[in-house]
């Protein structure tokens, strides 16, 4: 599946103060059953944005008006647990194109680079700055530029570099994904798999 | 140069080149799929229009969604049915071995994966499930992978993977009674938090990992993950090679010795160096329970919950709302908490070697009337073994009920879930929120934990009933 290019974005964004938010928080299990990779944006935080009548419930902040954009701030260690890259696509489901945080888990690093979802990792200290900044002014506008590896509150003048594996980030400017470049060294697998077997 | 660690020595044989400033291309040598992340691999292969490059590589069996009771009949829940057919037809059409519901081989993919012999020293084991880390206990590279990745494997037999760096965990010692393997890796996570592991390929090693069963190595290294390690491994040793010999798909005769011989190769190197290593002493380690919502929230059971200012500043308000979900105060001790449901099995804890030590240990006594329990066997060949070993009538005469096997409430696909607002033991390895049912509040333990909640109908220290 071709994945949606990635340059640079300038959006508000949605605060989740909260550490350790785990895979089995952002699609519970029981919405896994479906066989298709969309459609579950719906879903996302479903046992924290609705109550069990399925109202939404107005203090979790997806149900806030204040609060909108496609970059998903959060603690730290987001998307630990399970290795559900439905946890993925709910995010680009729902909308979000950067989740930021100062520690990803492995699995759901790879699983939203894998679907254009870009994380950014910074220090415990920028983040904390970033929750000030959206806590001062809710529509606050984060750039991401994917390109010079940099994050920044322009109406602050702040920002930070982040780190990105030089590959991946080719994918992403380029809209292309892992198995296209694998399909492309069928002969590389081959000769190993010859040499294996010898 | 410095020796070479167990994980190097895999590494490096299944690299098959390295992209430039970027990551490796490792050659998958097992790949294990299931019915909850593979079907929009498949879809993706065929929009694609590719083939499976090497269908015997592969093997399925359907495990998250099943019913535990009367497997025989049609699954009821239409959802988990439409699923569970769909694994049946991704692999009719790709030619894929499936182990499906009713066969002698079926059961959770971790579990089905060792007792066949389709986990071996050596290996590159991956699976579209984060638990894959259990295999690493043959001292393999094994790891849970994403439904892209899933397609990857399906597709070229490869993955793009940036080498992870290496730690070496050491416990040492002998086990205190009453401590079992999986208090050894819930006592390190709690040390280690659920991150402390992240971006590490982690070996277990020394004396008391030594003198583990197969099958308590397994525990270990399945909950490697729950520290956020990349993998979990045990060097192989005669331990493992008695474990492997004679299994369905091992090596047999001269392709055995051959194996062997490679496999005695693979054992970090006595100057091999890690990027970090840690060290932990046996003697520290007493039963362990979970009082929050994170495998990282511990300790010893005879213990109290923290208090809030003896949490780190930045994580007291997740520690707060945490305990609020559990509706735990802090500072309070675990011993005599209401307990209403146990569950024993999972892949963490649902091996023979686990039904035994709970059977054993309620045996002659009878189960609280408070406790619902639910007893569930890894696999159909466990449960056989249970049947074969006069467990079954055991538990019965105990007041307990043996199951059909599955994932059942570890995570709750299935009926088997914790209805909101109560509480249970559990042998599986998440308790986050919801985990095994919405508004269910778990604490996760050793099966011999369990066994006390079981019998006591609260939170009980096993080893003042031993
Ligand atoms: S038993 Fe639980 S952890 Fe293990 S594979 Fe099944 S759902 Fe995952």
């Amino acid at each position: 599946m071709p994945i949606d290019k990635f340059v640079t974005l300038e959006s508000s964004c949605v605060p989740l103060p909260i550490e350790n938010v785990d895979t089995d928080q952002i699609i519970p299990a029981r919405f896994l059953k479906k066989t298709t990779r969309d459609g579950f944006g719906d879903s996302l935080f479903c046992d924290w944005r609705y109550d069990k009548e399925g109202n939404p419930k107005p203090d979790f902040v997806l149900n806030d008006p204040t609060y909108s954009g496609s970059i998903l701030v959060a603690g730290k260690n987001f998307g630990s647990g399970s290795s559900r890259e439905h946890a993925a696509w709910a995010i680009h489901g729902y909308g979000f194109k950067v989740v930021v945080s100062s520690f990803f888990a492995d699995i759901f690093k790879n699983n939203a680079l894998n679907n254009g979802v870009l994380p950014v990792q910074i220090s415990d200290d920028f983040l904390n700055q970033l929750f000030e900044a959206i806590e001062a002014d809710a529509k606050v506008i984060i750039k991401v530029d994917l390109e010079n590896q940099t994050i920044s509150v322009p109406s602050k003048n702040i920002s930070e570099k982040f780190d990105i594996n030089p590959y991946k980030k080719k994918c992403l400017i380029n809209g292309y994904d892992d198995i296209d470049y694998l399909l492309s060294i069928t002969d590389d697998i081959q000769a190993w798999e010859e040499k294996a077997n010898a | 140069m410095a020796g070479k660690t167990l994980f190097d020595k895999i590494w490096e044989k299944h690299v098959v080149n390295n992209v430039e400033g970027g990551p490796s291309v490792l050659y998958i040598d097992r790949h294990l799929i299931h019915e909850v992340t593979s079907p929009q691999a498949f879809a993706g292969l065929k929009e694609r229009d590719i083939k499976v490059r090497c269908p015997e590589k592969t093997i399925a069996t359907p495990d998250h969604n099943i019913p535990t009771m009367d497997q025989h009949l049609q699954i009821h829940d239409e959802l988990s049915r439409f699923q569970v057919n769909k694994l049946k037809e991704n692999c009719e059409v790709n030619g894929i071995t499936m182990y499906g519901l009713t066969h002698p081989y079926n059961g959770i993919v971790h579990v089905i994966g060792p007792e066949l012999g389709l986990t071996r020293p050596g290996m590159t084991i991956v699976c579209g499930d984060s638990h894959t880390s259990t295999h690493g206990a043959f001292g393999s590279i094994a790891f849970g992978i994403g439904t892209s990745e899933v397609e990857m494997v399906l597709a070229t037999q490869c993955l793009m993977q940036t080498r992870p760096k290496t730690m070496r965990i050491n416990v040492d010692g002998e086990l205190k009674k009453g401590v079992t393997s999986k208090d050894i890796v819930l006592y390190i996570i709690s040390q280690l938090t659920t991150g402390g592991g992240t971006g590490y390929f982690v070996e277990f090693a020394g004396s008391a990992i030594r003198s583990l069963s197969m099958e308590a190595r397994m525990t270990i290294c399945n909950m490697s993950i729950e520290m956020g390690a990349k993998g979990g491994m045990i060097a192989p040793d005669e331990t493992t090679f008695e474990y492997v010999k004679g299994r369905e798909f091992a090596p047999k005769g001269e392709e055995w010795e051959k194996a062997l011989a490679e496999w005695k190769q693979l054992p970090s190197d006595p100057d091999a160096v890690f990027d970090k290593e840690i060290h932990f002493k046996a003697e520290d380690i007493e039963p362990i329970i979970t009082y929050g919502t994170n495998p990282g929230m511990g300790m010893g059971i005879s213990g109290n919950i923290p208090k809030v200012d003896e949490i780190e500043k930045s994580s007291q308000k997740s520690f707060v709302k945490s305990l609020e979900y559990m509706g735990f105060n802090a500072g309070d001790a675990m011993i005599g908490k209401r307990v209403d449901y146990v569950f024993v099995g999972s892949c963490t804890n649902g091996r023979i070697e686990d039904l035994r030590a709970f059977t054993q240990f309620v045996e002659g006594k009878k189960k609280a009337d408070n406790v619902v329990a639910w007893i569930v066997p890894g696999s159909k060949q466990v449960e056989k073994q249970a049947l074969e070993e006069g467990l079954k009538e055991k538990l019965e005469a105990a007041g307990f009920e043996l199951r059909q096997p599955g994932c059942s409430a570890c995570l709750a696909m299935n009926d088997d879930k914790i209805p909101e607002g109560l509480y249970a033991v559990s042998t599986s390895n998440r308790n986050f929120e919801g985990r095994q049912g919405p508004g269910a509040r778990t604490m996760l333990a050793s099966p011999l934990t369990a066994a006390a909640a079981a019998v006591t109908g609260v939170i009980t220290d096993p080893r003042t009933l031993l």
